[in-house]
């Protein structure tokens, strides 16, 4: 039972139909993810790592076409779920924290109602019993005086402070599953790694799954259990962090470990890594893999069909030509 | 929030105060009212007369003082037609224009409000588009011809409602719709633009993350914040409207103060005139500060600061 | 998400043309500019196309139904009260209305713009003063005004034209005092200062230009505003006098006959109201293919 994972996804893929074609922005995305464990899919802007967050959610524009084989959560099947059912689901098993906390608190509102709200919706609750809900949770999150910002509306909190109310109202109702989509983008640095701590720490005193989108390869390192890293729409590769850390294959992954200053392994003055080249544009057919373009490992083959490798262990996939990520010359010939 | 409502009523107050004074002199762009009281037939001894009577022969501004200080305790001065205090007869004939204006500000917000949302829901579709229709259609249309053509199709052809007069709530409904119609256009477009950018703030897909149903989406998260500068337009509409009144009120036959000021101006019955300027700005003047005020508390980052 | 190209080439249409092209692609505009290319047609040769002439009374031919109303062809749309025929009349009229409309327009566009670009140029007092002359003619009843001063300064064309030009200004210098507060910091404002231009020269050759776009628009509006309000004051007897035959008046004498002869009161409100909705229709599109947002 405890086995069985709680978010189970299968060939998502979504289009976006624009005037000079399909755009196909996200391609075959493929993973499960346990409770109490935690995603963390990574990837540079325009990726798709926030479309797939809407698209699990049910929160994508309409014009946005979603396709998948399955998508289930916790024996749910999400593309068969109707609105009603998307809708209970949503705020009570399983929650979302924004990028953008100066904009995705309602400015008409108090931060009380707010977060009541979201109780109010899913339990058989009093607006008094949702109150104190809110208080605790507001606590929870680190928030002084959590009593009297009850009554505060949104433009009186700075962006810190909005996003620890995100965090709490996206809390409410205990959900099984939180996924956050690059939550400490829009904060000062030093707010950043405090918003990540209390968002790591709540996660496992409470032992949901959490997704977390980033391209902070840093923040990866800290908190996931397991990564994903995505490019231009495609799983490039997945694995344990360990794994990944460890032995990351792909040639973008590696590119992406590159770029990481390590303390006392990274030469005082050296030039950090860098990945030349651009992202191709994804509108009309799709071939191949989308990384050629910038990889220096690049072959022929690499403009047909990609394989998927299982490395290491059965949990470490990788999609390239090559199946350690590496040319060797017999390839190329 | 206070210092809001005071500031703005100071500015309230002294645009009261100008729009007097430019409706007082209203009464001397002809050079000599007495010479327009008489009329043109009147010998030289009449106009002499009456304007001793009158007292037009004291300097404008001791008349414009006297006049306002008898204004602010409500006394306009006698009608020159009607020989009676012209405050009474505003005050007798304004009910009507207040109902007229009432309804037709609900008539307009009933309907602009429901389809602006809708077309700002559903972009395109049919809706939408009959509201666009709608909307350029009323901004076009001639409010004295429209009147005209309801009562030839309800009055005349299909004899549903009367087509003049006052004495029942079926006379006020052609009036209501015309007056309303003429408001709707501006309140339908601000609020379809209102709710289109609303729709696709970030906060409203926190509420959906949230498991808000639709309709409380739409409703209590989207339209509260797309509502607050309908207010504002709704009262300057209003202000706007009871001014229209006149055209209005003269096609239907409705005794009210339009039909007052139009009789009263074919009439040369300046003081009566002067006085219903400054009681429609006056309302127009108190709507938008009440507008504002409300605004201001819909608003909280105006409320608490 | 889309590639770059190595190299930008720019090639492409100018400004003006990308300008033309979207006037020309927006179907309101059109419309709304080809029915007032034709109406502006009719004013001119109004001479040569109307039929008769429109202050010629023919008691014997009072009230003879349009053509398609049983009518004859000796008068297409009919004839008034006085026997006068009702096409020449409407063909005359339009004259009256787009002479008032267009001095209307341009009087209070530029008493209006005068006072929104100094308001916005020059901030501070000036702009407290001109925000308040806005608040005041935004309390002042339109027509009621109007109709009191026509009252008393008796009702000719050219009292109508400057009454109304003297009382629409207001939307001018609001739309135009926000348009100039948008670009007054901009940088090629700052450069004619500091290259020493003087103020006048800076107001005419760098903000004006800058806002002509918005200006066009509202004059359109306003435009269609002013023509509204002189048939209404005609409609009521204080605007245009008889035997003036503008549209607004003819209204008003039809509605005598209105339960027998409704087309006395359809066809010139109609013609009305088509003639104020292509000049809507005209600015909303203007407004649409000129803002800044639709630019790319």
């Amino acid at each position: 039972m405890s086995n069985d994972p709680i978010l189970s996804v299968r060939d998502l893929t979504l289009d976006i139909p624009t005037a000079g074609g399909t755009l196909h922005a996200v391609r075959g995305i493929d993973f499960d993810l346990h409770r109490g464990e935690t995603l963390c899919i990574v990837g540079e802007s325009g990726s798709g790592k926030s479309l797939t967050s809407l698209a699990l959610m049910g929160l994508l524009a309409p014009k946005i076409q979603r396709s998948a084989a399955r998508i289930d959560f916790d024996g749910t099947d999400l593309l068969k779920a109707s609105r009603r059912q998307l809708r209970h689901l949503r705020g009570a098993r399983m929650s979302m924290i924004f990028q953008e906390p100066m904009t995705s608190l309602n400015p008409a509102y108090t931060i009380g109602d707010q977060l009541a709200e979201t109780l109010l919706l899913h339990r058989k609750v009093s607006r008094a019993q949702a109150r104190a809900r809110a208080v605790e949770l507001l606590e929870k999150v680190g928030i002084t005086a959590a009593e009297s910002r009850l009554s505060q509306f949104p433009h009186q909190l700075s962006g810190g402070l909005r996003q620890r109310v995100m965090i709490a109202m996206a809390l409410m109702c205990e959900p099984e599953l939180i996924i956050a989509d690059e939550p400490t983008t829009a904060l000062d640095v030093t707010i950043q790694a405090q918003i990540l701590r209390l968002l790591v720490d709540l996660q496992r005193e409470m032992n949901m799954a959490m997704i977390l989108i980033t391209h902070d390869l840093g923040v990866v390192a800290r908190v996931a259990d397991k990564v994903a890293v995505m490019y231009a729409g495609e799983l490039v590769e997945t694995g344990s962090a360990k794994a990944i850390f460890r032995q990351p294959a792909h040639p973008y992954t590696r590119g992406l470990i590159n770029c990481i200053p390590v303390p006392g392994r990274t030469e005082r003055g050296a030039r950090l890594g860098t990945i030349p080249g651009i992202v191709p544009s994804l509108v009309g057919e799709v071939n191949g893999c989308p990384f050629r373009g910038r990889c220096d490992q690049a072959v022929d083959a690499c403009a047909n069909a990609i394989p998927l490798h299982q490395l290491d262990d059965d949990t470490h996939e990788l999609r390239c030509v090559h199946p350690d990520g590496h040319r060797h010359e017999e390839v190329t010939a | 929030m206070l210092r809001f409502i005071l500031k703005r009523l100071g500015l309230a107050i002294l645009v009261a105060f100008t729009v007097s004074f430019i409706s007082f002199s209203l009464l001397f762009l002809a050079g000599d009212p007495a010479i327009a009281i008489a009329g043109e037939n009147a010998n030289a001894e009449d106009i002499a007369a009456i304007r001793e009577l009158y007292g037009f022969d004291r300097p404008m501004l001791v008349q414009y003082a006297e006049w306002l200080w008898n204004a602010l305790r409500f006394d306009f001065g006698q009608s020159y037609y009607f020989r009676l205090p012209v405050a009474d007869l505003i005050a007798e004939r304004l009910s009507v224009t207040m109902t007229l204006g009432v309804c037709g500000i609900l008539f307009a917000l009933l309907t602009a409000v429901p389809l602006g949302v809708i077309a700002a829901i559903r972009p395109n579709s049919l809706i939408d588009r009959i509201a666009l229709f709608l909307s350029v259609a009323g901004q076009a249309m001639p409010s004295f011809w429209f009147g005209l053509i309801l009562i030839v199709v309800f009055a005349i052809q299909l004899g549903w409602l009367p087509a003049s007069g006052a004495s029942s709530w079926r006379h006020f409904i052609m009036p209501t719709v015309v007056l309303g119609y003429y408001a709707m256009p501006a309140i339908m477009r601000l609020t379809r633009a209102g709710m289109l950018e609303v729709l696709s703030a970030d906060y409203i897909r926190t509420a959906r993350a949230k498991g808000a149903s639709e309709g409380r989406v739409m409703f209590k998260h989207a339209l509260r914040n797309a509502i607050i500068p309908v207010v504002s337009l709704a009262a300057v509409q209003m202000g706007f409207m009871l001014g229209g009144s006149i055209v209005v009120e003269s096609i239907f036959a409705l005794h009210g103060a339009g039909f007052l000021a139009w009789e009263s101006i074919g009439r040369n019955d300046l003081p009566t005139v002067q006085a219903l300027i400054l009681v429609f700005a006056l309302f127009y003047i108190i709507f938008t500060f009440l507008a504002d005020v409300l605004n201001a508390w819909l608003d909280p980052r105006m409320r608490s600061s | 998400m889309t590639a770059l190209p190595d190299i930008v080439e720019i090639t492409g249409p100018t400004p003006g043309q990308q300008l033309r092209k979207r006037m020309f692609g927006h179907q309101g505009f059109m419309i709304g500019a080809v029915f007032l290319v034709i109406l502006v047609l009719i004013a001119i040769l109004a001479p040569v196309l109307a039929p008769h002439d429109p202050y010629s009374q023919s008691l014997g031919d009072r009230m003879v139904r349009p053509v398609f109303m049983g009518g004859t062809w000796e008068h297409p749309l009919g004839t008034d009260h006085l026997g006068r025929d009702y096409l020449s009349r409407l063909i005359y009229g339009a004259r009256i209305s787009l002479l008032i409309g267009t001095v209307a327009a341009l009087i209070s566009g530029l008493i209006g713009t005068t006072l929104g670009v100094a308001a916005g140029y020059f901030g501070g007092r000036v702009d407290a003063v001109v925000t308040f002359l806005i608040n005041v003619r935004l309390a002042m009843p339109v027509v009621l005004v109007a109709l009191a001063v026509v009252a008393i300064l008796g009702g000719s064309l050219n009292v109508v034209i400057g009454v109304l030009g003297l009382l629409l200004w207001d939307r001018f210098a609001v739309v135009m005092r926000a348009s100039t507060l948008q670009i007054r910091n901009r940088e090629f404002v700052a450069a004619a200062r500091a290259i020493g231009c003087s103020t006048p020269r800076i107001l005419l050759s760098e903000i004006l230009p800058n806002i002509f776009n918005n200006l066009i628009v509202v004059v359109t509006l306003e435009m269609a505003h002013a023509i509204l309000l002189e048939a209404a004051l005609s409609f009521l007897g204080l605007g245009v006098q008889p035997p003036t035959p503008s549209w607004g008046l003819m209204v008003s004498e039809g509605k005598n006959m209105m339960l027998f002869e409704p087309w006395l009161v359809l066809i010139p409100g109609a013609v009305l109201f088509l003639l104020v909705l292509a000049i809507n229709l005209m600015g909303d599109g203007l407004r649409d293919v000129t803002a800044p947002e639709n630019r790319n």
